[in-house]
């Protein structure tokens, strides 16, 4: 019994650990207070002007700085202290004024050359880093309501047109009840709408007055408007989220049908809710007839041509609310338009004003709520105050061909034109009503209380558990504590390198962790002592502890790992987090407890002639 | 030395019965009786947690805010004295946290208040989590047992299981009995206690399995006992840097993760003495003997035409 490891194992050992030590070193480097700079709207460029205005700005008030960056549009200026970081972004938000979004972030301090192989380090929770969260609930019945809804102004016009005649229209929940006149109609209106609609089941029911058909719509195609509606609702709170100029917020789909914002940092709930919630922000009105009276119009500019205006009628036709869909395609002769539906009430709304309209033009106005920041005197004091201001400019102005309905389209366009209208009329609507189910907030004081606490105690932990193993099993012991203490770092590593995020209770498994990974060595030690009183020697010993033990280990971490995988499967925000640490922990115990030990082991007692172990306990 | 020892653990084990028994039926009593003591997370509503710069009585603010007309205020300290605690029932709006410290701010004028966390469940939000979380700790016991019998023997993943229901009854029950706040990351502790007891009772039952095999002499209660006190070392230690773990975390964690850390340490005292007592003397009761341990006899086949 030699208990020596070939080369290229003890090799592989030592590459891993040099990895991980590698991977896990960015979180040794506390990030940089940091204002980020980003132009409010995608067109507006970061130029050297802008820079050194914002350089001049900052040195202007003594704020020190360094570090400066730009990535792309994005400037980043470095701060020395954390107190400077409000003043720096009023100062800063106060010269650029409303053309750029100032924010507040923390800039990573990783050298480059770490971060050249892709280590960064661990994203932290709200719960560490302060700020909001909020979990909003899409009304899907509510939306799949409506989608009926069109659907009967739909069926009315379509079988009008096929000449199937029918006395009325009903909705039941989510199915349609279409009356027709007599059993021949309604056969051909059967295979009208198997072959129009499939997405429709069909039923016949002829206990009424009439020759009805139930027409219910498919699981699968409520599953396909879900899904619609969760996307729509996710793109249009990204780009609401955007407005607010968070540093590195999180908009996620949970579940079927709820909706996670995160966004570290902000600690004004209200404004922040306020954008989320924001409503409709297009609005489709005619153009003003020549000669109309000055008090019921409104001249506005186009969005995106300069010195271009044109005068609108103060009524407005209906709002962006109504809009469910707008997609570019092409017309039947290959010209790019851009294909609108509206819903029941807004096409109902549409068909009466455009009644009267046709050969006149319509204009569509794209409304945006801009949070504009003022400053007043109080007590001798300047005094931040944001106000919302309202711009409004024309994106579209067509000529009505024929009465629209609740679905049209707007054609004469080219082809980036209308693909670029089609986002502008689906940036602002939510394709479905949603509201806030859960919402939570942490001030930045508690974050950072949490990390210390959490700190302090896998510091404690830890110390403690060293100091126990090392008096209990000597040398052994402190063989032990080398792996614990690798452990921690390989765990740490894993976590950077998969992009988890750390959260309090994060943290409370990595000292579970602490306090578990022994365990495996605890069981190798013990079976070495119980070798060694069955008078087996040194060296046979070792062997047989790990080997026997080894089973055990096993079988006693797998269950755990079980059960952790539950936890994550079921658990939510924090208690993810928990599960996280707690099943890495669980791996990376298994390796440094039974690999990395058994490797100094062998390199402190192999392959030679022992006549004791120094691990306690022996009388 | 611990390690050596040779104690009659089975002969202690109609005592242990009856010590489990009576823990369990004060538990299901207080469960019964007072109920749990849900947290926000469960229960749905609004929390806001305030600091003051010089301490407030709780009294002076739970009246401010009851003449202010919020409905079921409580208002509790929260690790130090100057940290409050609000919980009420009211519907969240916009700047219900404002309004809120605007009151209190009011009513202590020359104190200084900062709003450290506001939190808002909705009622639907809450009812969906319980049911989660009991049904995430449900799908563990049956998961696990079906692993350890696969693994070991189904005498074995009864013990462990009934172990394990034995843990988690009385970590709720004592929840329940001093009324601890419970709350999501008590509910992971408990799925973690779950692991925590199992691998416990995973290591002595491997233990008497192996001791069934390899000794081929004196009955099941002794193969056990010996089995118990050849691990009881490792299980002692265990519990130990466990135990101490938790204490770090129980003493300087903050009070966010301090009842996780209660629930965890409970499990660990009681998982520890479960895992001796309870499953051991179930497979005594099962009559668990040699012969449900032997490794399946390979059939001999005649090779002879």
């Amino acid at each position: 019994m030699l208990n020596k490891y070939p080369l290229w194992k003890n090799l592989l050992i030592v590459l891993a650990l040099i990895f991980a030590g590698l991977y896990a070193a960015p979180n040794l480097y506390p990030p940089d207070p940091a204002i980020q700079v980003t132009p409010a709207r995608s067109g507006a460029e970061m130029s050297e002007v802008v820079l050194s205005n914002v350089r001049s700005a900052l040195q202007e008030r003594g704020i020190d700085f360094f570090g400066e960056e730009v990535i792309g549009n994005t400037a980043l200026f470095r701060l020395t202290s954390n107190d400077n970081q409000l003043p720096a972004k009023d100062a800063v938000q106060r010269l650029l004024g409303d053309e750029f979004i100032v924010a507040l972030n923390l800039a990573p301090t990783t050298p480059e050359w770490l971060l050249k192989m892709g280590a960064g380090p661990m994203t932290l929770g709200l719960d560490l880093s302060g700020g909001v969260h909020f979990l909003m609930e899409v009304d899907m019945d509510d939306y799949v309501k409506s989608k009926i809804a069109n659907y009967r102004e739909e069926f009315r016009n379509r079988l009008r047109e096929e000449q199937l005649k029918y006395r009325r229209i009903q909705i039941e929940g989510h199915s349609l009840r279409i009356s027709f006149v007599d059993g021949a109609v309604r056969t051909e209106a059967n295979s009208f709408i198997s072959r129009t609609y499939p997405e429709f089941l069909q039923e016949n029911d002829d206990k009424g007055e009439y020759a009805d058909v139930v027409l219910t719509i498919t699981e699968a195609k409520i599953k396909e408007f879900e899904d619609y509606a969760i996307k729509q609702n996710l793109t249009t709170l990204r780009n609401r989220v955007n407005e607010l100029g968070v540093a590195e917020p999180l908009v996620q789909r949970q579940g079927r049908n709820r909706i996670v914002v995160e966004l570290p940092g902000v600690q004004d709930t209200a404004e922040a809710k306020k954008i989320l919630g924001k409503a409709a922000n297009l609005e489709f009105r005619l153009e003003a007839e020549p000669g109309a009276s000055r008090f019921q119009t409104e001249e506005y500019a186009f969005r995106n041509e300069q010195f271009r205006t044109a005068r609108l009628e103060k009524t407005l036709i209906t709002t962006g609310d109504s809009v469910t869909n707008a997609q570019p395609s092409f017309d039947e002769n290959g010209f790019p338009q851009v294909n609108i539906d509206l819903d029941a009430k807004g096409g109902a709304m549409m068909t009466q004003v455009t009644r009267k309209a046709v050969k006149r033009r319509m204009a569509v106005l794209f409304v945006e709520r801009k949070p504009k920041t003022t400053y007043e005197t109080v007590d001798g004091k300047e005094v931040p105050k944001t106000i919302q201001v309202v711009e409004k400019s024309i994106i579209s102005l067509a000529t009505i061909q024929s009465v629209l309905g609740n679905s049209f389209r707007i054609t004469g366009l080219e082809s980036a034109e209308a693909s670029e209208l089609a986002l502008l009329l689906r940036a602002g609507a939510l394709a479905a009503p949603m509201y806030f189910v859960e919402e939570r907030t942490v001030g930045p004081s508690l974050g950072k209380e949490n990390i210390e606490m959490g700190m302090n105690s896998v510091l404690l932990g830890l110390a403690l558990v060293l100091v126990l193993m090392g008096v209990y099993y000597r040398l052994f012991g402190i063989v032990a504590n080398v792996a614990l203490l690798a452990n921690i770092v390989i765990l740490i590593a894993l976590m950077s390198i998969i992009g988890a995020t750390l959260t309090l209770p994060g943290i409370a498994g990595i000292v579970l962790t602490v306090g578990m990974a022994v365990d495996a060595n605890v069981l190798i030690f013990a079976r070495i002592r119980e070798e060694l009183g069955n008078g087996r020697s040194p060296q046979q010993a070792i062997h047989e502890g790990y080997n026997r033990a080894f089973v055990t280990i096993f079988d006693a971490n797998l269950t755990t790992l079980i059960v952790a995988v539950i936890l994550f499967a079921v658990g939510t925000g924090p208690v993810k987090g928990f599960a996280v640490t707690l099943s890495f922990g669980i791996i990376t115990s298994m390796f440094t407890a039974i690999v990395l030990t058994r490797a100094i082991i062998n390199w402190i007692y192999g392959g030679r002639r022992i006549e004791t172990l120094s691990i306690g306990g022996q009388s | 030395m611990i390690g050596a020892t040779n104690f009659n653990f089975m002969r202690l084990r109609y005592a242990a019965s009856i010590l489990s028994l009576v823990f369990i039926v004060i538990s299901i009593v207080a469960i019964a009786t007072r109920g749990l003591n849900l947290g926000l997370d469960f229960t749905g509503g609004t929390l806001l947690e305030v600091q003051y710069e010089t301490p407030e009585s709780i009294d002076r603010i739970s009246t401010a805010l009851e003449s202010a007309g919020y409905r079921d205020v409580t208002v509790q300290h929260f690790g130090a004295e100057t940290d409050v605690l609000v919980r009420m029932s009211e519907a969240f709006r916009d700047n219900l946290g404002a309004e809120v410290l605007n009151i209190l701010q009011t009513q202590s004028a020359d104190n200084k208040l900062t709003l450290m966390r506001s939190e808002f469940v909705g009622a639907q939000v809450g009812e969906e989590l319980r049911d989660e979380g009991g049904l995430a700790l449900l799908l563990a016991l049956f998961v696990v047992m079906i692993y350890v019998a696969a693994r070991f023997q189904f005498k074995f993943s009864v013990g462990a299981v009934v172990a394990l229901f034995h843990d988690v009854i009385i970590i709720i029950g004592l929840f329940a009995l001093f009324q601890w706040e419970f709350d999501l990351t008590v509910m992971a502790a408990l799925l973690a206690v779950i692991g925590y007891s199992l691998n416990d009772t995973i290591v002595v039952s491997d233990h008497i399995r192996e001791n069934f095999r390899m000794l081929r002499r004196g009955d099941s209660e002794e193969v056990i006992n010996y089995s118990i006190n050849q691990t009881l070392g490792r299980t002692i230690m265990t519990s130990l840097t466990t135990a101490l773990v938790l204490f770090a975390l129980m003493v300087v964690g903050g009070d966010l993760i301090h009842n996780f850390a209660v629930a965890l340490m409970i499990g660990v005292l009681v998982g520890t003495y479960s895992s001796v007592f309870v499953a051991s003397s179930l497979l005594l009761m099962m009559n668990i003997s040699r012969e449900d341990l032997m490794p399946p006899e390979e059939e001999e086949v005649d090779d002879r035409p």
